[in-house]
């Protein structure tokens, strides 16, 4: 039905796709895969024709033989939305915030003349029914920003095929979702190609994900296309090193001899947090327990997992752990020193480091990356000579060298600037790391890389660290415990293995159930 | 919404009392008699005491605010001593022309600025973007006045389009008086255009790198619906923003085109006021300006309420 030959687009004169060919035959889901910046989402504008300004295209894109490279933008218009939909990556963005999510389905109706306003309306609480948001209970006079983002993405959905397309081209439907949600979605969008008979272009990183969805799968690097092979087989094969790398970097769990003491380093006890909500001018105020009693205990060298949904209460406690915000009950001690917002000394704020999923936005960007890494030496006292040696061995520990302290953090890619972000964590020598999503953004292979180092930086200074994470794997990857938690709650806690293999909790059920995996068969 | 109006009316309500107590501090409380610095220094004593009787200098601060504040709220703002007319009076004599005019300058520059504005940023790095943003900064480089004179110039003395200057009054005619306007509102109308397209275009330009409107391409909109239906409406907080603080701007910071067209406005009667150390007047057209630019700052939070719905909901 849609057949791509020989695509190829630069942007002023970079080459960003070389070559790309694949067919997506009739109600079959076709997998792209790749890492960030191997082309996957330039194929999918490609092929809706709404590449970037100052791309030039070359190849066919055919859909049932029909050259899209070929209609002028007029036709384009009227194609687009009737037989290709499209959704993308970040439902929070997607939809405009000032318009009503009936008006947003409707519009696609209206703009190819599919209906007059009245039955518009009517067609478009008809498709939001079929994405799962009941009319009843999701008026269609909601604004973007009164729905969750799975209800957002189902917005989106609904937008997307209200016409019912013959192709759906989703770009990373469910990476900004949860898993559970992510699962939902999933379950949808296959139903929409099994029911409705639609084919489906899946863009994702995660390799978990296309294998319980696409028939046929791709995977891209670099602008091309290196294998394409049906889904079941590619898996098996892993014909091409660069597929049999992806695979074995996504599992990848870095060689740890775990040396935990009976020591605590971190006790929080009884930790509970609220927020005020709607304050109104005048009555009492409400509270919402962002934390409600939480107990959790890091001790000396070992590595802790914190799991749960977004907004679980999992940040909140960050902040209170690193005396950032206040608690409204319990107790929080760093090697036996009491934490209290507002007045942590240096010297025990010295004793804990926290590292981002996105270290760029932390980083000043005109400071070079040796002052940049220095910044945590005002919570010490430390001589300007013994600074400049200790900068370097952080630096080396992370695998760059001393002279990369010279340069500036826009000359680092991701993946360094995350261990530039780690040097800088380490190089006051804390006892405690906090891992907020650190690993999250990155690229398997990079992901890989930054958990061998972690591992490695733990045997070597004694580190404990706290891993903040909804992703499973990573988790089950690098920690020895793991505790579950569930609006505000811990519900279940215990090592690593036994939680993620039989978990208790219904709701740790539910959210290892809703992980996507690649099934035992094809791995063994 | 209702709370969004009720939050928004409260800080209008202190803001303004604020500023009374603000304003009423500069002139009666700091250290300096009033009536002696009205009078000058070659003042007999016994006339100073009289004019302190007339400003009701007498008796305590508190006493005097809220005779002041009291006064305001009734519409006395008390005697010009210049002038020897209420200063009401004056103040709305010159707000029928300032009002106007203001309103005229704002008209002639949106008009101008936002379809201006949104041809640039459609056409981004084209020669249309380039011309659109080579004449805003001529625009804004170019003083209001010299404008003003080279208008005068070609209209008034060439053409005979128009009057040089002056203002008929209303009385003259509503098309007379609009007439003897268009010269200064023009003028006016130059430098705010200027400023005004050039953050119609930057701001048009960061919505259309947003998401939603890739997402509206995707529907199958094409480019000049995307932008009439989708980046508009987003792009024009920040406009709403601008134009209020133009309105503010303009209602007393014409002095100089007031002076080149000789209009009877109200920037004109403030810099006479302060010239002449008339005080009661430049103290009542202070509060009138702050309340003007209070008022419009609630107006325009009205209208980002009626543009985005998250913040109808917000606090």
């Amino acid at each position: 039905m849609l057949s791509v030959e020989n695509l190829s687009m630069a942007i002023h004169g970079t080459p960003i796709l070389n070559g790309v060919s694949f067919e997506i035959g009739r109600g079959e889901v076709f997998g792209l895969v790749g890492e960030s910046g191997s082309g996957k989402s330039m194929t999918a504008l490609g092929v809706m024709r709404l590449e970037p300004r100052g791309a030039e295209v070359s190849g066919r894109v055919l859909l049932e033989g029909k050259d899209l490279m070929r209609e002028p933008e007029s036709r384009m218009n009227a194609l687009r939305g009737r037989e290709i939909g499209m959704i993308f990556q970040e439902p929070m963005t997607a939809l405009n915030p000032v318009k009503t999510i009936g008006d947003q389905v409707a519009e696609t109706l209206l703009v190819h003349d599919a209906a007059d306003r009245a039955s518009a309306r009517k067609v478009a609480a008809e498709r939001l029914a079929r994405v799962g948001l009941d009319p009843d209970k999701v008026p269609l006079s909601r604004y973007p920003h009164e729905l969750s983002g799975g209800q957002r993405q189902r917005v989106c959905i609904a937008m997307a095929v209200a016409l019912r397309p013959k192709l759906l081209i989703a770009d990373e439907p469910t990476t900004a979702l949860d898993v559970t949600t992510q699962a939902q979605i999933l379950k949808l969008l296959k139903s929409l190609v099994e029911e409705d008979g639609m084919s489906l272009m899946l863009i994702t990183h995660d390799l978990a994900v296309v294998a319980g969805m696409a028939h046929h799968v791709a995977v891209m690097r670099d602008g091309g296309i290196v294998e394409q092979a049906p889904t079941a087989r590619l898996f098996r094969e892993r014909a091409h090193p660069y597929t049999a790398k992806l695979f074995s970097d996504s599992g990848h769990v870095p060689r740890r001899e775990p040396d935990t003491s009976v020591k605590p380093v971190l006790q929080v006890l009884g930790a509970t947090r609220d927020y005020p909500v709607g304050s109104s001018l005048f009555g009492p105020r409400q509270h919402f327990r962002a934390v409600d009693d939480v107990d959790l205990t890091v001790y000396e060298g070992e590595s802790v997992g914190l799991v749960g949904e977004s907004g679980c209460g999992k940040s909140t406690l960050t902040r209170a752990i690193l005396g950032l915000d206040p608690l409204e009950g319990g107790s929080i001690e760093l090697d036996g020193t009491p934490v209290i917002a507002g007045q942590v000394p240096h010297a025990l704020r010295r004793g804990m480091q926290v590292v981002f999923q996105d270290p760029y936005g932390s980083f000043n960007p005109r400071h070079r990356v040796g002052r940049l890494v220095a910044e945590p030496f005002h919570l010490d006292s430390v001589p300007e000579t013994e600074r400049d040696r200790r900068v370097a061995e952080a630096l080396e520990a992370v695998g760059l060298t001393p002279a990369d302290r010279d340069k500036y953090i826009h000359e680092f890619s991701g993946g360094q600037r995350q261990r530039i972000a780690i040097a800088r964590a380490i190089v006051i020598r804390p006892r405690l790391l906090i891992l907020d999503e650190a690993v999250s953004a990155l690229d398997v292979s990079i992901r890989a890389q930054i958990l061998d180092l972690l591992a490695d930086l733990q045997q070597r200074f004694r580190l404990s660290y706290l891993f903040i994470s909804h992703d499973l794997s990573v988790v089950r990857a690098i920690t020895d415990r793991v505790l579950v938690m569930q609006a505000g709650r811990i519900v279940e806690e215990g090592e690593t293995g036994t939680v993620l293999t039989a978990p208790q909790h219904p709701y740790s059920r539910k959210l290892i159930a809703a992980v996507p995996r690649i099934p035992e068969a094809w791995v063994a | 919404m209702l709370r969004y109006l009720g939050s928004r009316l409260l800080s209008l309500c202190l803001s303004l009392a604020v500023a009374s107590l603000v304003i009423f501090a500069a002139i009666e409380v700091v250290p300096g008699d009033p009536a002696s610095f009205m009078l000058g220094l070659n003042a007999e004593p016994d006339t100073v005491a009289a004019l302190r009787q007339e400003l009701g200098l007498e008796g305590g601060y508190v006493e005097r605010y809220l005779a002041w504040t009291g006064g305001m709220l009734h519409g006395d703002f008390g005697t010009s001593y210049t002038y020897r007319v209420p200063v009401s009076e004056l103040i709305i004599a010159r707000l029928w022309v300032s009002l106007p005019l203001t309103i005229f300058a704002l008209i002639i520059s949106t008009a101008i600025a936002i379809p201006a504005g949104v041809w640039a940023a459609s056409r981004r790095g084209r020669p249309a973007d380039i011309l659109v943003m080579g004449t805003t900064q001529l625009g804004m480089a170019v003083p209001n006045f010299w404008f003003a004179m080279i208008l005068v110039l070609i209209f008034a003395i060439n053409l005979g389009w128009f009057a040089a200057g002056g203002f008929p009054g209303w009385e003259a005619g509503f098309f007379t008086a609009l007439k003897s306007l268009v010269l200064p509102a023009l003028s006016l109308a130059l430098f705010q255009a200027s400023i005004l397209a050039r953050v119609m275009r930057s701001s048009l330009l960061e919505t259309l790198d947003q998401d939603y409107v890739r997402t509206a391409r995707a529907k199958g909109l094409s480019r000049r619906l995307a932008i009439r239906n989708h980046a508009m409406r987003n792009a024009m907080i920040p406009v709403m923003t601008i134009v209020g603080l133009q309105f503010s701007n303009l209602i007393a910071g014409a002095i100089i085109i007031e002076n080149v067209f000789f209009l009877p406005g109200l920037g004109r009667l403030v810099f006479q006021a302060i010239t002449q150390r008339d005080l009661i007047v430049v103290e009542s057209v202070v509060m009138i300006l702050v309340f003007a630019v209070i008022l419009v700052n609630f107006l325009v939070d009205l209208s980002y309420a009626v543009i985005d719905p998250r913040l109808r909901r917000r606090r």
